[in-house]
């Protein structure tokens, strides 16, 4: 085999002898790997931000977009038309001692929050496994990496979780500043450890939903995604009123109690405006935490699976 | 590196023995097996295979598409998990500690598996980084990879533009940067073109040059007379034989193989082919329907012969080949079959 050619097939940092000379200093002068579980885990996360930070404007818009037209229509163009008094009354269970005057902010608040969180939530945890499962099964390229699969799981929940986490706070500001005047929405955080517990737990569970849906799904149904689960999770999850008034239909706030999505609309709701009434404190910790290690569970199992054939 | 029983006991659930890893082998399996189960059964993808290969050594699993090779590959590599028998690379069981191998082993499979979210470099400096070294060291190794394996005016470019070859050297230079003992190549040139190709194994003989231990699958023949110091013959999940390119013809016959294709049968005339047979230099015939197989050490004359012998029954010869002494004739003597790329 000649080689006179054609380029060598390893560039030579000195020339003479140039594939083994440079063969030399890929073995012999590589620095000494030390994995730790924790240092790949960290190397993990830097990949997500990297690519994060990459895809930035994209995401932003796709956090933001959303929401700003809920509130723009719903708090602003529909009170200045004169039809907010429709939503108003219909939606608002009137609470003893609470405000009889509750906004549609109010109730869009910490609504639009948990919509936020399982959307960015399942999104950016399905999306990209969907993706790294399909036909080039690039997801090799992570379980090659030296730490026990589960571990690798476990990343991609944590990095679906900040995600949703960064998206349920993109909507805080714009709920409370876009609205006409006297719709702005009666919130105080009543105990902020209790709300960063709440969206730390939804976070972590909308991501272990969509470990297991990514895991799951067949990648030529995606847009299932949406019209099977989204959109039904959202607008039965207690997001454009609360739970308490849903006492009008009974068996639908009865049957609504099996959609994760209440208890985080109803968790925010409890700790962010307390004058709308809400479900009970243990059955919202039990089902957000307990979810979460449950669906976490069972979405690590599946993922092992899918990565070994 | 030692197993305890307790550790294969509760990777594995059903071993409950432990069997020391051999000594100064870099990847040793013993009647590794591979069962798919499937909606129409099972379907056994690697039936017991048994391979021995040492540090420094270049080897070769060579077989057709779906001969089995991949499969053994993934278990190798810890992505597939056996159905039966025992595998160690490095002296760490694969299925016992995975984490371990995972830590010794560079892979670079047979699909494209870059991170297409990431630049050339970034692949290098997150698998770096995966592998424990800190970011300006993970850089600085990316950057010597990249020079190394030609990739500089390509650093920054995403890894879904590049080219088959290009993407080829990435995985490979990705596959080194923890410096691996033991290098896993599943079909790296496949769909590469020639000049690519042999660029591709001027890398993998430097490597090898430096003593990296390398285990390479490949359905091209001249791919493992090229590179491989030893090959294993695969096919339907099981190793037909195994050595160097030199002691497969030897022990396989060494012979020369002549095919001759007829229009509408056989010469009928048995002398003819009997005569061939007593040839010294020829070891067997086989005949079919319309074709005549002649496995010779000394081929003189056979397909003159076999020609002649055409004639004089007025048959017309539509196909004639003579193979010299090769794997293919190798694969051929083994299975009585040719070789289906």
């Amino acid at each position: 085999m000649t080689t006179t050619s054609r380029a060598p097939a390893l560039a030579a940092p000195a020339p003479g002898d140039p594939a083994s000379a440079s063969a030399v200093a890929i073995i012999s002068d590589a620095p000494v790997p030390h994995p730790t579980m924790m240092r790949t885990f960290a190397a993990m996360m830097a990949r997500e931000f990297r690519v994060l930070g990459r895809n930035l404007p994209s995401t932003f818009v796709r956090s933001v977009v959303q929401p700003l037209l809920w509130v723009f229509v719903f708090t602003y163009v529909l009170p200045k038309i004169g039809a907010a008094s429709i939503f108003e009354a219909g939606s608002v269970h009137p609470q003893p001692g609470g405000a009889a005057t509750t906004t549609f902010s109010t109730i869009l608040l910490p609504g639009l929050m948990a919509s936020m969180l399982l959307t960015q939530g399942i999104t950016g945890t399905t999306f990209p496994l969907v993706m790294e499962f399909s036909w080039q099964r690039t997801i090799e390229d992570r379980a090659l990496a030296p730490v026990p699969l589960g571990v690798l799981a476990f990343q991609k929940i944590v990095a679906g979780a900040v995600q949703a986490f960064v998206g349920a706070l993109i909507v805080l500001p714009i709920v409370l500043y876009v609205h006409a005047a006297g719709q702005a929405p009666h919130a105080h955080v009543t105990n902020w450890l209790l709300l960063a517990l709440i969206l730390v737990a939804a976070s972590m569970l909308t991501a272990a939903l969509g470990l297991l849906l990514g895991t799951l799904m067949d990648p030529r149904k995606m847009q299932m995604l949406f019209a099977v689960i989204l959109l039904p999770a959202t607008m039965l999850g207690c997001v454009y009123y609360p739970w308490s008034a849903l006492h009008h239909i009974r068996w639908l706030q009865i049957a609504v109690l099996f959609n994760p999505m209440v208890y985080m609309s109803e968790g925010l709701r409890a700790v962010l405006t307390p004058g709308v009434g809400h479900l009970a404190m243990w059955a919202i910790l039990l089902v957000l935490i307990g979810g979460a290690a449950l669906i976490g569970y069972l979405g690590t199992r599946t993922f092992t699976r899918r990565v070994l054939n | 590196m030692t197993q305890s029983p307790m550790n294969q006991a509760t990777a594995q659930g059903v071993r409950l023995m432990t069997i020391p890893p051999p000594a100064a082998a870099a990847i040793r399996t013993e009647d590794l097996r591979k069962t798919y189960a499937t909606s129409r059964g099972d379907v056994p993808a690697v039936r017991g295979i048994s391979l021995r290969v040492a540090a420094g050594e270049f080897f070769g699993l060579l077989g057709p598409n779906g001969a089995g090779k991949s499969t053994t590959i993934g278990m190798l590599t810890t992505l597939i998990v056996p159905t039966g028998g025992h595998a160690w690379v490095s002296g760490r069981d694969v299925v016992a500690d995975p984490v371990g191998v995972k830590r010794t082993i560079g892979v670079v499979p047979q699909n494209n598996t870059l991170d297409m979210q990431l630049s050339v470099s970034e692949n290098l400096e997150f698998r770096s980084r995966f592998f424990g070294l800190g970011r300006r060291e993970a850089l600085r190794r990316a950057d010597q990879l990249i020079t190394a394996f030609g990739l500089t005016d390509r650093r920054r470019a995403m890894a879904t533009d590049l080219s088959g070859g290009q993407a080829r050297r990435l995985m490979i230079a990705r596959a080194l940067v923890h410096r691996p003992d033991v290098l896993f190549l599943d079909e790296p040139t496949a769909g590469l073109d020639p000049q690519t190709r042999v660029n591709l194994w001027d890398t993998l003989r430097a490597l090898h040059d430096e003593g990296q231990t390398i285990l390479l699958t490949t359905h091209y023949m001249e791919e493992a007379e090229a590179l491989c110091d030893r090959v294993a013959v695969v096919d339907h999940g099981q190793v037909l034989a195994s050595g160097t390119v030199d002691q497969l013809k030897e022990d396989a016959g060494a012979d020369t193989v002549i095919t001759v294709r007829y229009e509408g049968g056989l010469p009928d005339e048995p002398s003819a082919l009997a005569a061939i047979a007593d040839r010294p230099g020829v070891s067997k015939i086989e005949t079919d329907a319309d074709q005549v197989r002649v496995f010779a050490r000394d081929p003189e004359g056979v397909l003159g012969e076999l020609v002649t012998a055409a004639g004089r029954a007025g048959l017309t010869v539509r196909d004639a080949a003579q193979l010299k002494p090769s794997l293919e004739t190798v694969f051929l003597t083994l299975t009585g079959r040719e070789y289906r790329e």
